[in-house]
């Protein structure tokens, strides 16, 4: 590790300069899924043959039971299609690592969430996109909404308290914020509201998804109302620009506090960064997680001190701080300048710039229909923005 | 005033873990998943010190923390209460 580490100073000052281990450590353990959102910040859709075996995972487990990481965020694509899915949370959960999962909720039967219920340190937060069916299937994909809320009655019913309802913030449903709430409330769940981030798929809808900037401001008067009981996984930091800053850490986590594991154990700096750019190693050939963490040279650099280039003279840097590196690399700004929903407007030149590339995708694990079908239009609003969806296939079967 | 948290004898709660950073320690509880900082490393020692048996007074006496820092040390201590990182023992009985 790099030797003299000034001590004291701001907790933000210390987590810029990274931990020994991530806090906010997402796994994702298979790129297979039923569905094909749109807006799929993994390309996932395919499993890929080199995914981790049981053993491999389980490994990966011991390693952070040893370094205290004490949950990880378990993702995937859809983690519940793994055949070993539950056995690695109830190994993971006895190997004091709590777990978060994420899902669709296909596979949420009411016999498997009287299980849930009956297990400790086990959170559920189960992704809807929309309020209404409408909006949220246009997304997510036929049957979606309804296999949301019926994971969330089968939850609430089996007793389990506190599942997340996580919705990712665009266009389309930045009106429904109540609604979501209420959704929440009625089954003794928390809201948690993300940002969405032109990663993976999303880049192909993120121009025409993303909140505009009066949804933005009124996003903001929103969370701040609403205080800690709306949880947002200090994704709107950017945000923070409009006035006092929102609870949580104003901060880029990206390998410094944050980071991910794919499915076939690719280290990468942040869950919304699955590209070369932001790989660190891999837990296989770099022998462990830990190594890699510890002592990647992406994760050095990323803790070292960082330019604030053309945000540094701005009056809300301090809280902003250029906002996301993933949002940037994704939509070809450069890292080191605003956010590209910078809320000063000051992104807005270099998005309309004509030279503005975006990177290709380094990996793609979408399937084949989806990929054909998600070529960008040749103009913006020449065509649908929403991916048109494939059918959904015999993998949602849901669990007999 | 006569009893002061000074004087009581505190534990760590059985469902938090302390995680040693380079900055002080993360605190887990793992019962509400909250997550706490201790930002300086005397502030750990202190936490690690106690065992449930000595009072407050005595494992900060013993980590070498300056009497005048007591009040600083039992507020923090006080917050980790409200957290439920800590627990009192003494009043663990009268609650039940
Ligand atoms: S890259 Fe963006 S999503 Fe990732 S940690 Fe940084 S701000 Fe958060
Ligand atoms: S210019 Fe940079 S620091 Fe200022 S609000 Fe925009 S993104 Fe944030």
């Amino acid at each position: 590790m790099t030797s003299a580490r000034p001590l004291g100073g701001s907790l933000i000052d210390q987590f810029e300069l990274g931990l020994d281990a991530p806090i906010c450590l997402t796994w994702e353990l298979t790129y297979a899924c039923n569905l094909s959102c749109a807006h799929c910040l993994s390309s996932s859709g395919k499993r890929d043959p080199r995914e981790l075996t049981t053993e491999q995972c389980e490994a990966v487990i011991d390693e952070l039971q040893a370094m205290q990481v004490f949950y990880v965020n378990i993702g995937g694509g859809e983690p519940t299609i793994r055949p070993d899915f539950w056995h690695l949370l109830e190994y993971s959960v006895a190997h004091q690592v709590g777990v978060k999962f994420s899902t669709n909720g296909f596979r949420i039967t009411p016999e498997r969430a009287q299980w849930l219920s009956r297990t400790d340190y086990v959170d559920v937060q189960v992704s809807l996109d929309g309020a209404t069916p409408e909006i949220n299937d246009a997304l997510r994909g036929p049957g979606t909404y309804a296999a949301a809320l019926t994971a969330l009655d089968n939850l609430a019913s089996a007793g389990f308290t506190d599942a997340k309802v996580s919705v990712v913030v665009t266009r389309e449903n930045a009106h429904q914020l109540d609604d979501f709430k209420r959704i929440a409330d009625d089954h003794g769940a928390t809201l948690r509201l993300t940002r969405l981030r032109p990663s993976g798929r999303g880049a192909d809808v993120w121009d025409d998804l993303h909140p505009t900037a009066e949804q933005q401001r009124d996003l903001y008067r929103w969370l701040m109302d609403a205080g800690e009981g709306v949880l947002t996984g200090d994704s709107f930091f950017h945000l923070a620009a409009l006035g006092d800053p929102l609870p949580g850490l104003n901060l880029c986590g990206a390998g410094r506090v944050v980071c991910l594991i794919d499915p076939i154990g690719d280290v990468y700096a942040c869950p919304f960064a699955i590209h070369d750019r932001f790989l660190a190693g891999n837990i296989l050939r770099d022998g462990g997680f830990a190594p890699v963490w510890r002592e990647s040279r992406l994760f050095q650099e990323l803790r070292s001190p960082q330019s604030g280039g053309a945000c540094s003279s701005c009056s809300a840097y301090d809280s902003c701080r250029g906002g996301c590196m993933a949002a940037k690399f994704f939509t070809g700004l450069p890292l080191d300048g605003p956010d590209p929903e910078c809320v000063k407007g000051n992104s807005e030149t270099a998005l309309a710039a004509p030279g503005r590339v975006i990177p290709a995708a380094s990996q793609d694990h979408s399937r084949p229909s989806t990929t054909i079908e998600r070529e960008r239009p040749a103009h913006a609003c020449d065509d649908s923005p929403l991916t048109p969806f494939i059918p959904l296939e015999s993998l949602i079967a849901t669990r007999a | 005033m006569s009893m002061t948290i000074l004087d009581e004898p505190l534990s760590l709660s059985q469902s938090v873990s302390l995680r040693p950073e380079p900055f002080g320690a993360l605190a887990y509880n793992f019962g509400n998943r909250r997550l706490t900082f201790l930002k300086r490393p005397e502030l750990v020692s202190v936490v690690q010190g106690l065992d449930g048996s000595r009072s407050l007074a005595e494992v900060l006496a013993d980590c070498g923390i300056p009497e005048h820092q007591w009040p600083v040390f039992a507020e923090s201590l006080e917050r980790l209460i409200d957290a439920e990182m800590i627990e009192r023992p003494a009043l663990a009985g009268a609650r039940d």
